[in-house]
């Protein structure tokens, strides 16, 4: 036999028992020729151009599965940040996009379309502002549209008078969408140093340095980390470290497998294998469990960050070898309400909004899918996203905020969204004010280690 | 049998275009398993290139390499059939691509 049995099951595990899948295949196109003296004309040629490049990509993607045994969960879309393309038909309300792009992704069979979105780390563009507006409405009315801001940099700083719009924003597009706890608002990510080719949603988005198309995988796999370090039970850190490398290497494999036979068949590009332990609200897929597995009572406690640095830098590790070209967010993603792991870590009382903060400094993401007060002031919330800001900032990396103020629920009760999006108990917030601190406005300069030239 | 990974839609050494996957049982032992999933192949005229099987933490697991290409039946019907089988024998069936094996196992 080529395998030896050992490896076979290995491998057969994984999927079967572990929960490993591609999480999505996202596929980026660029908009960048699309845009036209006026509104309609820009988005008959976005109609165009999407179902002509992206026309196969279900279809691509369920005949792999089939072929080669590897679910895949999502796929998906994402395109040149919709503002850059909106731009020169100079329309008010920019909502008919996600309106168009909503109808295309019901049509191409995707389960979500992701680039309404701006990047304003520095200021903004006539269009940001108009795209940024227009976000309440687009998301209220869409199902399958995400929308994404990039509100700062390392380069460049964090652009407080977005982080402070942002705040409105949110609370806004919850509001409208109350009877569903504000669901629009886990369709909305703000970002520190956002990656220009993430294949996770709802921060996908096709970047303006993006070559024409390209195929972005993401893989996920917490389940099979887990089970991995199941059997090193007592033992060293340095063995434990080896043993997520190697995992992380396999899983990497599989995805680069997948991806670059995805791209062949589509035509494109492969463009980067984003390498996150994404969980999901499943059993058994949980990034909280593996910090438990770690020899943490909950995650949450103290040790948290810790466990959560080096469960990110050896996934990195494992990972970097495995593939051609890395990229995306790359890490371990810590959502609230999509891990099984992490609510019951909220539930216990083991994880704080506070906690959950000072783990995003070595996490690959940030705040994410974190369900707060829905009397939670728009100050509060552009406070909450300054501090990230201000972590992605200071320290290089990317970080990020979705958030949801819960209409009419407090602290403790449950918000529901749905899906693999999860549920989440309401997490309470500082009841101290920040309200002079976000109205100041203005530009929080770039740290003093980004000159590096 | 098969000494190196023969990569999809190329051209094997022996002639014809292959689509090698790996079947694997896993379950309690019991007999006639080996008989009824080869039987399986058979009847579909899917050609068994390698076999083996072992216990392995307490379960009996057997593996076969096989070539689907001259294969009766669509790739997503055997599959489903197998898992029908599967059920019926009380084990679990699954059908993986070679390739999927090589990434993970070989540098």
């Amino acid at each position: 036999m080529l395998f030896s049995a050992h490896e076979i099951k290995e491998t057969v595990d994984m999927f079967l028992r572990h929960r490993l899948d591609i999480r999505a295949i996202t596929l980026g196109v660029s908009l960048l020729d699309c845009a036209a003296a006026t509104g309609p004309a820009t988005r008959e040629r976005i109609r165009e151009k999407l179902l002509r490049v992206a026309g196969p990509l279900v279809s691509v993607g369920e005949a792999i599965e089939t072929e080669y045994g590897v679910p895949i969960i999502n796929k998906r879309v994402s395109v040149t940040p919709i503002a850059l393309v909106a731009a020169s038909a100079r329309e008010n309300d920019l909502s008919p996009y996600a309106t168009l792009l909503d109808d295309i992704a019901t049509e191409l069979g995707v389960d979500f379309v992701g680039g309404f979105s701006a990047l304003v780390e520095k200021g903004y563009a006539e269009a940001d502002r108009r795209l940024i507006e227009s976000i309440p409405e687009a998301l209220s009315t869409t199902e399958r549209v995400c929308a994404s801001i990039n509100l700062a940099s390392t380069k460049c700083g964090i652009n407080m008078d977005a982080v402070r719009q942002m705040g409105a924003v949110i609370k806004d597009s919850a509001q409208r969408t109350a009877s569903r706890d504000g669901i629009a608002c886990a369709k909305l990510v703000v970002f520190c140093n956002a990656p220009q080719d993430n294949p996770f949603m709802a921060g996908a988005f096709h970047g303006p340095g993006e070559a024409e198309s390209a195929l972005n995988v993401g893989v996920s796999g917490p389940g099979v980390v887990k089970a991995a370090l199941e059997s090193y039970r007592g033992a060293g850190f340095d063995e434990v470290a080896e043993a997520i490398k190697k995992t992380a290497f396999k899983i990497t494999r599989m995805g680069q497998l997948v991806g670059s036979e995805a791209a062949r068949r589509l035509g494109v590009p492969f463009g980067i294998l984003d390498l996150s332990l994404a969980p999901t609200p499943e059993v058994g897929d949980s990034v909280a469990r593996i910090l438990e597995e770690l020899g943490l009572e909950a995650a949450g406690t103290h040790g948290s960050t810790a466990a959560l640095a080096l469960l990110t830098d050896m996934v990195k590790k494992g990972g970097v070898m495995a593939s051609t070209h890395v990229g995306g967010l790359s890490g371990a993603f810590i959502p609230v309400s999509e891990d099984e792991g992490m609510v019951a870590a909220v539930r216990s009382g083991a994880l704080s909004l506070d906690k959950l903060e000072a783990m995003t400094c070595v996490c690959s993401v940030g705040l994410d899918m974190v369900a707060i007060p829905g009397d939670a002031s728009e100050s509060t919330i552009s406070a909450i996203i300054a501090d990230e800001m201000a972590i992605g900032m200071v320290n290089n990396k990317t970080t990020a905020v979705r958030i949801i103020p819960v209409p009419g629920k407090a602290a403790g009760e449950w918000a529901e969204f749905g899906g693999l999006l999860g549920g989440a108990p309401v997490l309470p917030i500082h009841p101290f004010s920040s309200d002079s601190f976000v109205a100041r406005g203005g530009r929080i300069p770039a740290p003093i280690h980004s000159f590096r030239n | 049998m098969v000494t190196e990974p023969v990569r999809f839609g190329t051209i094997a050494p022996s002639g014809g275009t292959r689509l090698n996957a790996i079947v694997t049982v896993v379950g309690n032992d019991k007999v006639g398993i080996i008989a009824n999933v080869s039987a399986f192949l058979a009847e579909r005229s899917i050609n068994i290139e390698d076999i083996s099987q072992t216990v392995l933490s307490g379960n009996f697991v057997m593996m076969m390499m096989v070539d689907l290409s001259g294969s009766s039946r669509p790739l997503a019907a055997v599959k489903d059939e197998l898992n029908e089988l599967g059920n019926t024998l009380d084990v679990s069936i699954s059908v993986m691509h070679e390739r999927v094996f090589s990434a993970m196992h070989r540098i």
